[in-house]
């Protein structure tokens, strides 16, 4: 116990407390009700805070006159394939961080942090002549190659985090038993890993499917957009079309909100177990 | 709670896996040095895809990124690429706009980190202790995590457009103006709408490190600190602070080179207008990109990764000062 809290010092934090959560929650709230507005009605006064008319125009505006559908299913299929890999290619690179004691360990794990120092956009040129050389632009196969080894550095921390909260026993006990280290990682060390294995992967998904400034830089035709490239277009335009707009934000933070709810214990254990820990 | 290992303490020792492990390594250190070769195989094989990935995609880019900083690479005229020395920083200087840039993002980086800190601060002190829903309260706060930096921007966007926006509705409502404000319009009103984003984006990452640093405080810290009949500040800043200072320090760090290197919220939000007058150094590295001069944006990355690293070295250093005159 922290000491006994005053009545007043609990009616401070409790305002406090329901003032934050209005803040945090009104942006979303707010988003959701604009995009179930009948189209006029977003610009009519005064502004209402409950539809007037419920309207799924804005939607299905999204489907028949843009081709919304398709930037969503680029983006799930990008961000599943990649989210998947790199969380497998990461779960071997941790395991090894966190094993191991070798020579070059804190070079590698320095090597990591600087990815995330540098800023992305003094890469952006050279990636797309890479990728054009290797005919890989305006590719969904490409795309997916460049978002791997973006989650893996962070990918790799964070389970690193996890491993070390396993005691080696638990491994060296099966390799005593005649598995070797590989299959003693898969079917020993894996089934116990499951909840953070779930986070990092639902973390890796998070980031490709937000992702902006690659997909704008290396996917140009329409087929191929993933859906921020598509919202980046929506604002590109002289007057925002805030109906489709909201529409369109609110279908592409859903599935993700969605998942960090569920998600979100294991997430944060990821985040101080790994990122404080460096 | 791993965080603790950062958190020096002479009272009771944190459970931790470390302890134990380390207490396990005499015995497996020698099994393994017995297989130096096939531990060595081991290592670099499951090292081997992470660092093919990140060697080819993000490595290489960067590399040949930074040296374009030193040529002449400019979308416009490939033919040219030959080594310019530094011109192109001192065209980063001689820009006129240059002095905005940097003002800007010293306003964009304290002017988010300040608030963060201290709400998040706050949320986690009362996140302690345990009250009802306080599991749900958590879900739900962290909801702005999932969102990309540019999707609040255009959220905020929406929020604070002059005509239709909902936060001139709400102030005209509870009398604080008469009019509506054209808050992206003008550069002042624009710097502090970002800011407003940009602080319900972050101040969840902070309720989350310094929640789970409080948590690795013994209890009997404040116990103890009750017997001696200290007060809720002194508690404050004689034991909480101390205690956790290595996670706020780090927490701190990371956050100002993240924030610098944050461009998407403003991005999405202003796009650096009114007039060029909200960009920060990497919303300007942006736009200089999509004019096509290479050498320029990479002469401005060059700045930012010196500029962090600087301000890493002299954080660490300010921060590992305290904590040599530990006893």
């Amino acid at each position: 116990m922290i000491g006994k809290e005053s009545t007043a010092g609990r009616a401070v934090k409790f305002v406090f407390l329901g003032g934050w959560l209005l803040f945090t929650v009104f942006p979303l709230y707010w988003i959701a009700v604009t995009s179930l507005k009948a189209p006029g009605d977003i610009f009519r006064f005064p502004l209402a805070y409950w539809p007037e008319h419920f309207s799924l125009e804005n939607y299905s505006g999204l489907f028949g006159t843009a081709d919304f559908g398709t930037y969503l299913a680029n983006s799930l299929i990008v961000s599943l394939v990649a989210g998947a890999t790199a969380t497998a290619i990461s779960m071997l690179s941790a395991y090894v961080l966190a094993r191991f004691e070798f020579r070059t360990k804190s070079a590698l794990l320095m090597a990591a942090l600087v990815t995330q120092m540098i800023p992305s956009f003094i890469a952006l040129g050279p990636l797309y002549l890479l990728m054009t050389d290797l005919r890989l632009v305006d590719n969904r196969f490409g795309l997916i190659l460049v978002y791997i080894a973006v989650c893996i550095p962070f990918c790799t921390v964070m389970l690193r985090g996890f491993f070390e909260n396993i005691p080696d026993a638990l491994e060296e006990a099966a390799m005593i038993d005649g598995l070797s280290r590989f299959s003693a990682l898969f079917r020993v060390l894996l089934p116990v890993m499951r909840p953070g294995i779930v986070a990092a992967f639902i973390f890796n998904f998070v980031n490709c499917w937000n992702e902006l400034f690659l997909s704008v830089t290396l996917m140009n035709s329409d087929a191929n957009k993933t859906v921020p490239t598509a919202l980046n277009g929506f604002i590109s335009s002289f007057n925002i079309d805030w109906g489709s707009m909201s529409a369109a934000a609110v279908l592409t933070i859903l599935p993700t909100m969605l998942l960090f709810a569920f998600a979100s214990r294991h997430i944060v254990q990821g985040l101080t177990s790994g990122a404080v820990k460096g | 709670m791993p965080v603790t290992s950062t958190t020096p303490s002479k009272t009771a020792a944190p459970a931790e896996g470390a302890a134990s492990r380390k207490g396990g390594l005499p015995r497996g250190g020698r099994r393994k040095r017995e297989f130096t070769t096939r531990r060595g195989l081991a290592i670099v094989a499951y090292m081997a895809p992470a660092a093919l990935f990140v060697a080819v995609f993000t490595y290489y880019p960067m590399v040949a990124g930074g040296q374009m900083a030193f040529r002449n690479w400019k979308l416009s005229d490939l033919t040219d690429t030959s080594w310019v020395g530094l011109r192109n920083f001192a065209d980063v200087f001689a820009d006129p706009a240059w002095g905005t840039v940097l003002g800007n993002t010293a306003v964009w980086v304290v002017g988010s980190i300040v608030p963060q800190l201290v709400i998040g601060f706050a949320l986690a002190l009362w996140l302690r202790r345990r009250f009802v829903l306080r599991g749900l309260y958590q879900a739900l706060i962290f909801f702005p995590w999932a969102i990309s930096g540019f999707l609040i921007g255009i959220l905020f966007r929406w929020m604070f457009n002059s005509e239709f926006g909902v936060v001139n509705d709400l102030l005209q409502k509870v009398g604080l103006i008469d009019e509506p404000i054209a808050w992206l319009a003008d550069p002042d009103t624009a710097m502090v709408a970002v800011l407003v984003a940009n602080v319900w984006y972050g101040v969840t990452f902070f309720a989350i490190m310094i929640l789970a640093a409080l948590q690795s405080i013994p209890d009997e810290l404040y116990e103890a600190a009750a017997l001696d009949g200290a007060g809720k500040a002194r508690t404050l800043f004689r034991i909480t602070i101390p205690y956790i200072r290595t996670t706020l320090a780090l927490t701190v760090l990371l956050r100002v080179i993240w924030i610098f290197n944050f461009p998407d919220l403003i991005f999405g939000m202003t796009g650096g207008g009114p007039n060029d007058e909200t960009h920060i150094v990497t919303t300007w590295m942006i736009k200089i990109t999509q004019q096509g001069d290479y050498g320029r944006a990479s002469a401005l990355g060059l700045l930012v990764v010196a500029a962090l690293l600087v301000f890493a070295v002299f954080f660490l250093m300010a921060t590992r000062e305290k904590k040599g005159a530990r006893p």
